[in-house]
């Protein structure tokens, strides 16, 4: 009997695996014959197109599979690239949808018709719970995390060395810590070499967490429990610090478009920006922005 | 019958094509990717270039090759010595039942993923350098992030490798080179180092190359325990950076020319592994013995 079920199992799986295969498939030609006789629609064959920041592209992708569940005829492709490339691929046609994480400078303004703000996104500032300081300024983040401070004595704290732990460079999260707090400065990046490097946000708490006197910097989705998080200027970062700008290292996601954009583009952000949308981003760590759905 | 030994012999045939083509394609893959990258900095500027900051347009990569040695060298030295005297315990001290039991322990290790050896490194490994840094060299590193402490769960990682094939092969000496050297009067140490180690010397070497190999490319878990600062590293309490954790975390969101930089490193590992395996061939051509 039993050998019997199994042997049916596997015949089940495997007609199952061939199906698939199959319907890949035959959806491969399928979207390509349809992109072929499309017209108008920008970026290869899907419908929407969102290239840039790579932060942001965990959201969007999210935003995008939720949206397609519900829409089946609606193709959404999702790219990274960087802030930098979004506006450059709207203006080549190779996106929809534009996506920074910092806000549109002015040669890029002229280029994009909309913007919209889908999200906010704070970077907190977390230290070993051996570290008793509890407040820094961003001038004396910057001095820490370029070098010139490398004390804890220095900012109020113990007689103690100061382990900094930095995230990888192209990281969105370390430009928008760096940014803010004036590391980077003329499009150079002056973060310490003495900096730890980790290349997660998981691997950050981690390193600060069993790291006697160091500091770091994650998302304020994602700070871990077990570390101590510092105010910046005065204040902690919550999602209500955030929205009202008086917590300073900060970044807002925006998808920017030029007034081509096709219906299916329109359409997508509308449900970003509506109550489901926004209950999305919350979903993923992110600060809604619009205020009805709190 | 002769129609189907025809049948597949072609199908082995294939197989060997697939895997050579495959070797070729990464090559070219490789070559193709990061060369611009080589040709727009120099070779000799990006070998030998101490500063490696893409963000800000440097890109030297010898703290990168200077850390990736630091650890491999390190996990050898540690790796080396463990996995030998392992190798020796198993096949001539213990009965071959209670062997079994080892032996099926030892490779369990390498079925271990390695972010999953990372992750222990960092809560195990690096707190316990940490304290021997700040008891023997309290300058040098005050995180435990550090080469020690990849080098040490590199060489846990690379015993199952040295162990087993030691293993095979000290196996594999014929029993009357024993007979021979007790009948000589030799004890159970002299025969060990002096007939049995030299006999299987081919088979350890393998094993050992085998293991650098591993060490060299491994990558997720000395990314979570090395601390990735992009300076030679001038203690062993120090942290570093290696070509391949380098690669593995910069890659996601590298612009164009760093990407290309990030390829161009995958081709200085490309040409030491190679040359690592050259040479391995060559030694084990020469001293190769009777034995595996």
């Amino acid at each position: 009997m039993k050998p019997e079920i199994r042997k049916k199992a596997v015949r089940g799986l495997a007609a199952v695996m061939i199906m698939t295969v199959a319907a890949v498939g035959f959806a491969g030609c399928g979207s390509g014959s349809a992109s072929s006789g499309s017209s108008g629609s920008s970026g290869g064959n899907a419908d929407v197109v969102i290239a840039g920041s790579t932060s942001v592209q965990p959201l969007s992708e999210a935003l995008a599979k939720t949206y397609m569940k519900d829409h089946s005829g609606v193709d959404i492709e999702v790219q990274g690239g960087g802030s930098g490339q979004a506006v450059k691929s709207l203006k080549s046609n190779i996106a929809t949808i534009g996506a920074l994480s910092r806000d549109l400078d002015d040669s890029e303004k002229s280029s994009v018709s909309k913007t919209y703000t889908i999200a906010k996104d704070g970077v907190a500032v977390i230290v070993n719970s051996n570290v008793n300081v509890d407040d820094l300024t961003l001038a004396q983040l910057q001095k820490i995390y370029t070098g010139k401070i490398t004390n804890w004595s220095k900012v109020g704290g113990d007689d103690a060395k100061i382990a900094v732990v930095s995230r990888e460079e192209g990281s969105g999260t370390r430009e928008a810590f760096t940014t803010k707090t004036g590391v980077l400065a003329n499009d150079k990046d002056n973060t310490t070499k003495d900096a730890i490097v980790q290349s997660s946000t998981g691997a950050v708490n981690k390193t600060v967490k069993s790291t006697p006197n160091s500091i770091g910097y994650v998302s304020l989705a994602s700070v871990s429990s077990d570390v101590k998080t510092v105010k910046v200027e005065g204040v902690s970062p919550s999602e209500s610090t955030v929205l009202d700008g008086t917590y300073k290292i900060q970044r807002p996601f925006l998808y920017a478009v030029t007034d081509k954009a096709n219906s299916a583009t329109r359409a997508f952000i509308k449900y970003v920006m509506s109550d489901a949308g926004q209950k999305q981003v919350k979903k993923n760590g992110f600060i809604p922005v619009n205020k009805t759905e709190q | 019958m002769n129609t189907r030994e025809k049948a597949i012999e072609k199908l082995i045939f294939i197989c060997a094509a697939v895997s050579v083509a495959a070797v070729a394609l990464i090559t070219i893959f490789i070559f193709a990717q990061g060369m611009p990258a080589i040709q727009r900095v120099g070779l000799f500027r990006f070998v030998f270039g101490t500063t490696w900051s893409p963000t800000n347009g440097s890109y030297g990569i010898l703290p990168l090759i200077a850390g990736s040695m630091a650890v491999t060298l390190g996990a050898l030295v540690i790796g080396i010595p463990t996995g030998l005297g392992c190798a020796v315990f198993l096949s001539e001290v213990v009965t071959k039942r209670q062997a079994g039991f080892f032996r099926s322990a030892i490779e369990l290790l390498a079925g271990i993923p390695s972010v999953v050896y990372g992750f222990f490194g960092l809560a195990i490994i690096v707190p316990l350098v940490r304290g021997l840094a700040g008891a023997v060299a309290p300058d040098a590193g005050a995180t435990g992030l550090s080469v020690l402490s990849g080098a040490i769960i590199l060489a846990i990682m690379i015993l199952p490798t040295i162990v087993s094939i030691s293993v095979n092969s000290i196996e594999s000496v014929p029993n009357a080179y024993r007979e021979a050297s007790y009948a000589l009067g030799a004890d159970r140490r002299e025969t060990v180092t002096k007939v049995i180690l030299p006999a299987a010397r081919s088979g350890i070497f393998s094993s050992i190359i085998l293991g650098m190999g591993r060490a060299i490319g491994e990558t997720m878990a000395v990314l979570l325990i090395t601390g990735n600062v992009a300076v030679v590293p001038h203690s062993i309490f120090a942290p570093t950076a290696t070509m391949t954790g380098t690669i593995a975390m910069e890659m996601s969101y590298a612009a164009p020319d760093h990407q290309q930089a990030l390829f161009a490193i995958g081709i200085v590992l490309f040409v030491i592994i190679v040359i690592l395996n050259g040479f391995a061939q060559v030694v084990m051509r020469r001293f190769g013995g009777a034995a595996a």
